[in-house]
């Protein structure tokens, strides 16, 4: 049962009667939320009764009386398995204990209550009494319903229209009674005091009053006025900046078939790092234009000429066009500088290995040849007839014709022994004189120790033409002849010791060491043609030594790592050094010590160097294969540095086992050069 | 003797240079608006000489700018904007704290803004400085434009970079100034020449941008507010120099809101206004006669100044240009609605011709497609199915030849379905050595009026081909008696032509060319002895050149090479293909 009443303003509880019981009902279900929709559908006379329109707040007690009859258990809400192991189930209002119904079905029984009782399904257990209890049908109805997520009870109608009483419809009474305040009629201070403040605001100027908004930028004639004057001075130092590259047909979207990249190409393309790459996109080609997609890296592009245009530093770069044809020297032609050599004419084939040495006999006539197959051949110039050949004891380092023109003797150096071999070619008179100044000299009284042992060849080494035979104490390189035809140098190359160059004189059979100190390994020496010098060449220096006061006048720096050979020109102010990096090096003995002009003109290390000794030419044999021919004027105006200008490259010699020219040397009166090659031939080229 | 001693790094290099941190630091700036000044006044990073001594004996890399430069950027107003704009942002972020909406919308309201009006007359002085410099500008905008209107950048930006680059456009239009146009993979580079400037830009193909996570749009979007103001003014003084109404307005006006009526599909009259220009078409076209007369005009008067002062080789190229401008004029095209239609537009429109399309297509079209005196109809697709007689049917890629080649070209190699001739850059140049495509050769003798000759030879040259494979073929097979009768006796004659001549002319040429050769390799050897003696440094210089000179003609004999590998792979089928014909 429900009880509903009001509070009075004397907190009394007052009571009033319900009609009718279907309003207790829907007061059961909607419960105190409800309170206005009660309100409504208690209709008006229930509020007429209690004059909820006085100034009585309202309050609506709802109290659920539970019916006296039941038995009720006054353990509350409890689990009640807590009374699982006790006989009674909880206590009463006299505070006795509740016995718990007796319960002696077992499964069976259960089963059978099961299949014969009809009400067996809307039996439950109570849970505070542990009675069965049959549930009703209204109560089974009331379950069925709140299973289905409906109101309890049946007549309840949830979407009842609801009234509105403050509605927007003015309605001519007013909802309440009570009267209007008084601030609705007079002004608000609190908005004065605000306002007051954005005037004083305004008036200080610290609230600006909105300026109309420029959406659009105005433009106008900027240039109108150029004044000249205004412009910075600073504009002058600005360096615009370079227009974008414009495209090349590769770009296109139909290029030419050409300009797309093969398979190969597009690989390497994009195995190339983004920087390196030439193009910085493929080519591609489309049928139509239809076709052509998006460039993805557009953006990208355009993003990169702005930090170009930011990041850059910028700078005026004078690009000089240089015309590669103007820096090619203004030389003189060669046709004008005619003799020279320029074909290769003869070759004088006999020697079956490398020939280290030639050398031409005064009169220009024949030519001495010295191989490593241990023989000399002498040779007919004009001809290339082998006229002679003579077999030595070992590969031939070095061969020299005396130049003195009444003298037919040609040293040979092997091993360590130097030969003077009379050829018997040309003047009879003259042969038979040389042999007599060999055979004409007389033993002096007190013999000193020799650095070198002189022996008169006899027998069959006489019949070949061996005159004399000089053993000396180490392997000799080079030989070379004074001027004069009497003196001999030999070189001995030994980098530990201080005989290195020994001098002979061939008249007197005597040997001297002109040197007391080593000064490095001699590569060369080489007498001066007119003066008492004489010029050593080591390593990197040539050392020039004045004979008679037996002092060093000159040291020259070849500024090379290892001279190879050396010439002296006839006039004997100049001298060539060719060395094994590719230097060939002019010193001017009158300028400096430093070389007057390095010529890099051979691809490999050079052999030797020859000057000619009438015409202005000298020449340099190399490793590569080829002879240079330059012209090399020496004026006799001391003012006048000398003209150096190349004027042929002679090729002919095979290179084989790396090597090519050996040696080189000028025909002594004709403009004719021969050079002896790896390849066992000697080549005249005229 | 005496005297302080120096100390180091306190004259000379060391002291003209400042590096940026330190320039940052004494503008006081932060790095993001030192950036933004930068870009803005135009100043750049300088390398000195030695680097070493400017940074202090350090060799750290760092980047200098100039003293002087860094002064100079102290005195701009432009930084005390910066520095507004700053507060503004922080008091805007404490009154979002703060939750004070109306404050929020009051500063707002208020937001700091500055001109670059001043920086854009400093840093070009006259007129021509700033018409040469407005590639990037244009390019940029042009980009900008077709941003999509969420993102990246303002909605008023982009706007404002469409709105000026249509302005240029219709400029160009009306001045007939555009000179070259080229269709890359990239976009399409457009090249004009205004008040003697050339003028490149590019636009992108009308696609939606894929945005690309690595550029910086801060710095895109600080050269794009320099760009636009600077268009704007360039584009003010460009319409009045023809003078042309600024903003641009379309002539005609009558007929324009005739046809807007029909048009209801923009909300805005301004919208639909701005579209009409942005169609560079027929609205435009109507306003021609009143315009284009005025301009005639005033082109008129100083080609005549100018032809009087200058040399005949100068006045050649104006009559070639005058020519070029008119190269479309009289010719009525359409476009078919797959062409891009802006830039077939612009183009046609440039050189005098009139265009239109599909109504349903884009706003301003001017005639129909049923128009009878339409000369090209341009098309995009392999076929068309309701085909008119009286006009031609030509890809897109004819116009653009035409405009590089200052020619009408034939039109046979442009129809539909045909494949098309490659299409070439108008920007090279070729010097001489460089590799020359055989179109460019063709294009050049079509140019020269040699034309028909080039094709007949060309046909007749591979007629003769043809003839050739047919008689090889009717040798090995046996055909009509006849008309081997006749191919034989042609082809004796050929031969006996050909052997009489080779027996005349060899030994007569023999002996003249031993002679040039004999000559020339006496001049070979003569410089080969020249060159031994060079200098070292000189040797170095001259073999870089020649280096050089010879990577360049190797990379041309590549493209000769891999050309004829083409065509000798591609002969057979053509001819097949003839045959089949």
């Amino acid at each position: 049962d429900i009880s509903f009443g009001y509070l009075t303003s004397s907190s009394r509880f007052e009571s009033f009667p319900i009609q009718s019981r279907q309003k207790q009902k829907k007061l059961l279900h909607t419960g105190m939320s409800k309170f206005t929709l009660i309100l409504t559908s208690l209709n008006l006379q229930v509020l007429d009764k209690c004059k909820i329109f006085s100034s009585v707040s309202l309050l609506v007690f709802i109290t659920f009386s539970v019916r006296s009859q039941d038995i009720r258990n006054t353990v509350g809400n409890i689990p009640m398995e807590w009374y699982k192991d006790y006989p009674h189930i909880g206590y009463d209002l006299d505070g006795k204990k509740l016995f718990k119904p007796i319960r002696n079905k077992d499964e069976l029984d259960e089963f059978l209550d099961k299949m014969e009782n009809p009400d067996y399904w809307r039996t439950v257990q109570d849970k505070m009494t542990g009675a069965d209890i049959r549930l009703s049908d209204e109560q089974v109805d009331l379950v069925h319903r709140l299973q289905q997520g409906k109101f309890g009870d049946v007549n309840f109608n949830e979407y009842e229209p609801a009234i509105d009483f403050f509605s927007n419809e003015v309605m001519i009474h007013p909802v309440t009674n009570r009267p209007q305040d008084k601030r609705s009629f007079i002004p608000s201070l609190i908005e004065k005091e605000k306002v007051g403040k954005l005037v004083h605001a305004i008036k200080m100027g610290w609230i600006k009053p909105r300026r109309p908004k420029e959406t659009t930028p105005q433009y106008y004639d900027l240039w109108a006025k150029e004044d000249p004057n205004s412009i910075l001075g600073r504009h002058k130092m600005h360096v615009p900046a370079p227009k974008m590259k414009l495209p090349g047909h590769e770009e296109s979207y139909n290029p030419p078939p050409e300009y797309l990249m093969s398979e190969e190409e597009r690989l390497a393309w994009e195995q190339q790092d983004p920087e390196d790459r030439k193009l910085s996109f493929l080519p591609q080609k489309f049928a139509c234009l239809r076709a052509v997609p998006a460039y993805s890296r557009f953006i990208h592009e355009r993003f990169e000429r702005c930090l170009d245009l930011y990041l850059c530093p910028r700078q005026r770069k004078m690009r000089v066009n240089v015309n590669p044809e103007d820096l090619i020297p203004k030389l003189p032609k060669p046709k004008d500088l005619q003799p020279f050599p320029t074909t290769q004419s003869l070759v004088y084939r006999g020697h079956s290995s490398l020939v280290r040495s030639i050398s031409v006999s005064p009169s220009g006539q024949w030519l001495v040849s010295g191989s490593d197959d241990c023989t000399v051949r002498f040779w007919e110039v004009s001809t290339a007839r082998c006229l002679k050949t003579v077999e030595v004891g070992g590969a031939v380092k070095g061969v020299a014709w005396n130049p003195n023109p009444s003298i037919c003797l040609v040293a040979v150096s092997y091993d360590d022994t130097v030969v003077l071999l009379n050829p018997g070619l040309g003047d009879r008179l003259v042969c038979t004189a040389s042999d007599q100044l060999i055979s004409s000299y007389e033993e002096p009284e007190e013999v000193k120790d020799q650095l070198v042992q002189w022996a008169v060849a006899e027998g069959e080494g006489h019949e070949q033409g061996h005159r004399l035979i000089l053993k000396h104490p180490k392997a000799v390189r080079q030989v070379t002849w004074h001027g004069k035809g009497d003196y001999l140098a030999c070189v001995m190359p030994d980098n530990g010791s201080s005989l290195q160059v020994v001098i002979h004189q061939v008249s007197k059979r005597r040997t001297q060491n002109p040197f007391r100190k080593n000064k490095g390994l001699v590569q060369c020496v080489s007498f001066h043609p007119i003066r008492p010098y004489f010029f050593v060449a080591t390593q990197r220096y040539v050392r020039v030594y004045n004979l008679i006061k037996q002092e060093l006048t000159k040291k020259l720096m070849a500024n090379c790592k290892w001279i190879s050979s050396m010439a002296i020109h006839p006039g004997g102010d100049n001298v060539i050094c060719g060395s094994y990096d590719c230097r060939l090096a002019w010193f001017d003995l009158d300028l400096s010590t430093k070389p007057y002009k390095v010529l890099r003109h051979h691809k490999k290390a050079l052999r030797s160097v020859a000057y000619h000794r009438h015409y202005p030419l000298f020449a340099s044999g190399s490793d590569d294969g080829s002879v240079i021919v330059c012209h090399g004027m020496v004026y006799n105006d001391l003012l006048q540095n000398p003209l150096i200008v190349p004027v042929k490259v002679l090729k002919g010699h095979t290179i084989t086992h790396d090597l090519g020219v050996l040696d080189v040397t000028f025909h002594p009166t004709q403009p004719w050069v021969f050079s002896s090659g790896s390849d066992g031939t000697v080549r005249l080229f005229t | 003797m005496g005297g302080l001693q120096k100390k180091k790094y306190e004259s000379g290099s060391a002291t003209n240079y400042i590096s940026r941190n330190k320039a940052r630091k004494k503008l006081s700036l932060s790095l993001a608006d030192f950036r933004r000044l930068c870009i803005l006044k135009g100043i750049y990073p300088h390398e000195p000489k030695h680097k070493k001594k400017v940074n202090k004996g350090s060799t750290a890399p760092r980047t200098f700018y100039l003293l002087k430069d860094i002064r100079f950027l102290l005195h701009e107003p432009i930084v005390g904007k910066f520095r507004e704009y700053k507060i503004f942002v922080r008091k805007l972020r404490k009154a979002y704290g703060k939750a004070e909406w109306s404050g929020v919308q009051r500063m707002k309201e208020n937001k700091p803004a500055y001109k670059l009006d001043h920086i854009i007359k400093e840093r070009y002085p006259t007129f021509i400085d700033a018409v040469r410099d407005v590639d990037d500008a244009l390019s940029m905008c042009f980009l900008f434009s077709t941003f999509a209107r969420t993102g990246k950048c303002h909605v008023q930006t982009i706007q404002l970079c469409r709105r000026l680059g249509v302005e240029w456009m219709n400029y160009i239009i009306a001045s007939r100034s555009l000179r070259k146009v080229f269709l890359s993979i990239k976009g399409i580079y457009y090249q004009a020449e205004v008040l003697g400037q050339t003028i490149t830009w590019i636009i992108p193909y009308q696609f939606a941008h894929d945005h690309p996570t690595d550029v910086d749009y801060r710095v895109m979007a600080t050269f794009t507010e320099l760009y636009t103001t600077l268009l704007g003014f360039v584009n003010f003084r460009l319409y009045q120099t023809l003078n042309l109404v600024y903003p641009p307005k379309l002539d005609g006006q009558g007929e324009f809101s005739l046809k807007s009526e029909c048009e209801e599909d923009y909300a805005l009259e301004s919208e639909s206004y701005s579209e009409k220009l942005a169609a560079l078409s027929a609205s435009l076209a109507r306003t021609v006669p009143s315009v284009e007369d005025e301009e005639a005009e005033l082109d008129h008067f100083p080609a005549e100044g100018e032809d009087l002062e200058k040399m005949e080789t100068r006045e050649k190229m104006e009559l070639e240009q005058n020519k070029q401008k008119k190269l479309f004029e009289g010719l009525k095209f359409f476009l078919n609605r797959e062409v891009p239609r802006e830039s077939l537009a612009f183009v046609i429109r440039c050189f005098g011709g009139e265009v239109s399309w599909d109504k349903s297509l884009c706003i301003g079209s001017t005639y129909d497609e049923t128009d009878e005196t339409i000369t090209h109809h341009i098309v995009d697709r392999p076929t068309i199915d309701k085909q008119y007689i009286n006009r031609y049917y030509i890809q897109p890629q004819w116009v653009y030849d035409c405009v590089n080649g200052k020619i009408l070209l034939p039109v046979e190699e442009y129809f539909l379905g045909v494949t098309l001739p490659p299409h070439l850059s108008p920007f090279v140049e070729e010097s001489e050595g460089d590799y020359v495509p055989p179109e460019k050769l063709k294009l050049l003798a079509l140019q020269k009026g040699e034309k028909p000759q080039a094709e007949e030879d060309e046909e007749e040259e591979e007629e003769e081909d043809d003839e050739d494979d047919e008689e090889e073929d009717d040798q090995s097979e046996d055909e009509d008696e006849a008309e081997d009768e006749a191919s034989l006796a042609e082809m004796e004659e050929k031969r006996a032509q050909g052997k009489s001549l080779s027996v005349k002319v060899t030994p007569g040429k023999v002996k003249p060319e031993n002679r040039m050769r004999t000559e020339q390799e006496e001049k070979a050897e003569e410089k080969r002895l020249a060159i031994m003696m060079m200098k070292k440094r000189e040797k170095y210089l001259y073999d870089k050149i020649m280096f050089g000179k010879k990577r360049h003609v190797r990379e041309a004999n590549k493209l000769a090479a891999k050309r004829k590998a083409h065509d000798d792979a591609n002969k057979p089928d053509k001819k097949k293909k003839k045959k089949k014909c």
